[in-house]
């Protein structure tokens, strides 16, 4: 299989993903190891300085001393995470479906595409921290504007994403879905959908990195729980091991969230992450 | 008097662009007989895609007439079986969900249409390959594999846009014989289109000559070589003058 001169024979040519040199648990660990060390470098020269520096722990806490903030609001922390977490995934969710309500609209018709593409664009420039007050004293201190604010900050990148992954479909797919006799929902749902697949978790990636922060902006604003609250109560107390509490939670519920639309891309589209691989030339022993 | 499968009469085609009007078709007649080979060859830019597009039903001419099977002249759409240039497999579909996608297209349920493409699959040499994505193909097979979804729209004409002109040269030879092997099992008609005259001649019962733009027919040729054709063929001296003939008309000097 590796002499490439077999490749000449027409059934021989197929290019067997597992059949590549290096095992599995290696890969993963070479992937795995360079930011694992990275972080550690980095923990490390931030206990070492905040401990020989002679900052104090109000302007510099270390990481230790983090770690303990933590230990001891625990049963403040819980709560706080569920409810932003909570309202995340409820912005998450409307910004997913508004965002594929708007690119399908705007490739149904030009004329929708010209109205709305501004209307986008201008929701991306308002000023979050302007317009979290207002909504605030609009819908008061519950759920409702902190998904709004999520689903501001998040139905952007969703809307556009999947607006370029439907016109990303090749023409000549639907032509020939159109010899075949196919009727328009069917070149929808045979060629453009799965065409915007790749651009539509693209925009979700983004999407889901911004969601968090949105949620926590809109509680430190108003709110009367949350990670936000918690953040700005630490501010006020000049907690400072607090603020980096926070600071390190919401940073890794937006990796968890990340990540777990990492896995379900691989999961669902393995033709296109497979062609990735095989177009680069790992496997072929080159490199 | 036979009725011709396919037949064009005075058929022209412009396109207008932003600047300027290119005539790609001119006064095209052609017709072909049920279960004929027809190639059609001609300079880049001759219309020849333009002419499939026609066939097809994706375009209207502007003036003249196309008819399949005698009567049916506006609607074409569906009537003829599209093998365009490109494979144009979908990458998210594995070979099998490929192929069928024409039966997908038409309502025949997904049972009875996977039935059909797996009796169909060791004659393409795919039988190995039903779960795999197209990336993992090689050239020749996803051809192979285009072919299949092409037949299996199960249409009586069979229109091949250069399918075989990004292969190898090797490749290319199994393929032509592998193909006339197929055209004689399922009984139809096939138009192909190339730019390889030997290709043209090798696989026709005629070769239709197209001009450069605009495109009108200059010559129609009846390929004087025995079915089966073998690939030693192309050594004989009737195939040599035929190539030259050929070439003559394509205005190439020899």
């Amino acid at each position: 299989m590796n002499d490439p001169s077999s490749s000449r024979t027409i059934d021989s040519a197929l290019r067997q993903p597992e059949a590549r040199s290096t095992p599995k648990v290696l890969r993963w660990s070479r992937d795995v190891t360079p930011p694992v060390l990275l972080m550690l470098f980095v923990l490390a020269t931030w206990h070492v300085v905040s401990l020989r520096s002679g900052l104090s722990a109000f302007i510099l806490p270390s990481p230790t001393q983090v770690l303990q903030a933590a230990w001891e609001t625990r049963d403040l922390l819980g709560p706080a995470i569920g409810t932003t977490m909570i309202e995340t995934v409820i912005g998450l969710i409307v910004a997913i479906l508004l965002g594929i309500a708007f690119a399908a609209a705007m490739d149904f018709s030009s004329f929708l595409r010209r109205a709305l593409y501004p209307i986008l664009v201008t929701s991306q420039t308002v000023q979050i921290l302007a317009i979290a007050p207002l909504l605030i004293i609009w819908f008061g201190f519950g759920l409702l504007p902190k998904v709004i604010i999520v689903v501001l900050v998040c139905f952007f990148p969703m809307a556009v994403s999947t607006a370029d992954g439907l016109a990303s479909a090749d023409p000549d797919h639907v032509a020939l879905l159109k010899t075949m006799g196919a009727k328009r929902s069917q070149i929808w749902r045979l060629v453009r959908l799965p065409s915007a697949l790749p651009s539509f978790f693209s925009g979700l990636r983004i999407a889901v990195t911004y969601s968090v922060v949105g949620a926590t902006i809109g509680e430190w604003v108003g709110g009367s729980a949350g990670l936000g609250l918690y953040m700005l109560r630490s501010k006020n107390a000049l907690a400072t091991d607090q603020v980096f509490v926070a600071i390190v939670i919401t940073s890794a519920l937006s990796i968890g969230l990340f990540a777990l639309i990492y896995f379900l891309e691989r999961a669902l589209l393995p033709w296109y992450y497979s062609a990735q691989r095989t177009e680069h030339w790992e496997g072929t022993g080159i490199f | 008097m036979n009725v011709p499968k396919v037949e064009l009469r005075n058929v022209s085609k412009t396109f207008f662009g932003a600047r300027r009007q290119i005539k790609a078709l001119e006064n095209v007649s052609l017709s072909v007989e049920p279960r004929e080979f027809v190639t059609i060859i001609g300079p880049s830019g001759s219309g020849k895609s333009t002419l499939f597009n026609l066939i097809v039903g994706l375009l209207e001419p502007d003036t003249g007439d196309i008819c399949i099977d005698g009567d049916v002249c506006q609607d074409r759409i569906s009537r003829v079986g599209y093998m365009p240039q490109r494979d144009l497999l979908l990458p998210w579909r594995n070979v099998v969900d490929n192929v069928i996608l024409p039966q997908e297209v038409l309502g025949t349920p997904h049972e009875i249409a996977r039935k059909k493409a797996f009796e169909l699959l060791p004659l393409f040499g795919l039988d190995e390959f039903a779960d795999a994505y197209p990336f993992a193909l090689s050239g020749g097979m996803r051809q192979r594999a285009a072919l299949l979804r092409t037949i299996l729209s199960e249409k009586e004409v069979m229109l091949l846009d250069e399918p075989f002109g990004a292969l190898d040269a090797l490749t290319r030879k199994e393929l032509q014989d592998w193909l006339l092997g197929v055209w004689r099992k399922f009984n139809q008609t096939f138009i192909f289109i190339t730019h390889d005259v030997e290709e043209a001649l090798y696989l026709g019962d005629r070769v239709i000559v197209l001009s450069s733009r605009p495109g009108t027919v200059v010559h129609s040729l009846e390929v004087n070589l025995p079915r089966p054709r073998r690939q030693g063929m192309v050594a004989l001296p009737e195939f040599g003058q035929q190539v030259s003939e050929l070439l003559e008309k394509l205005g190439v000097s020899i």
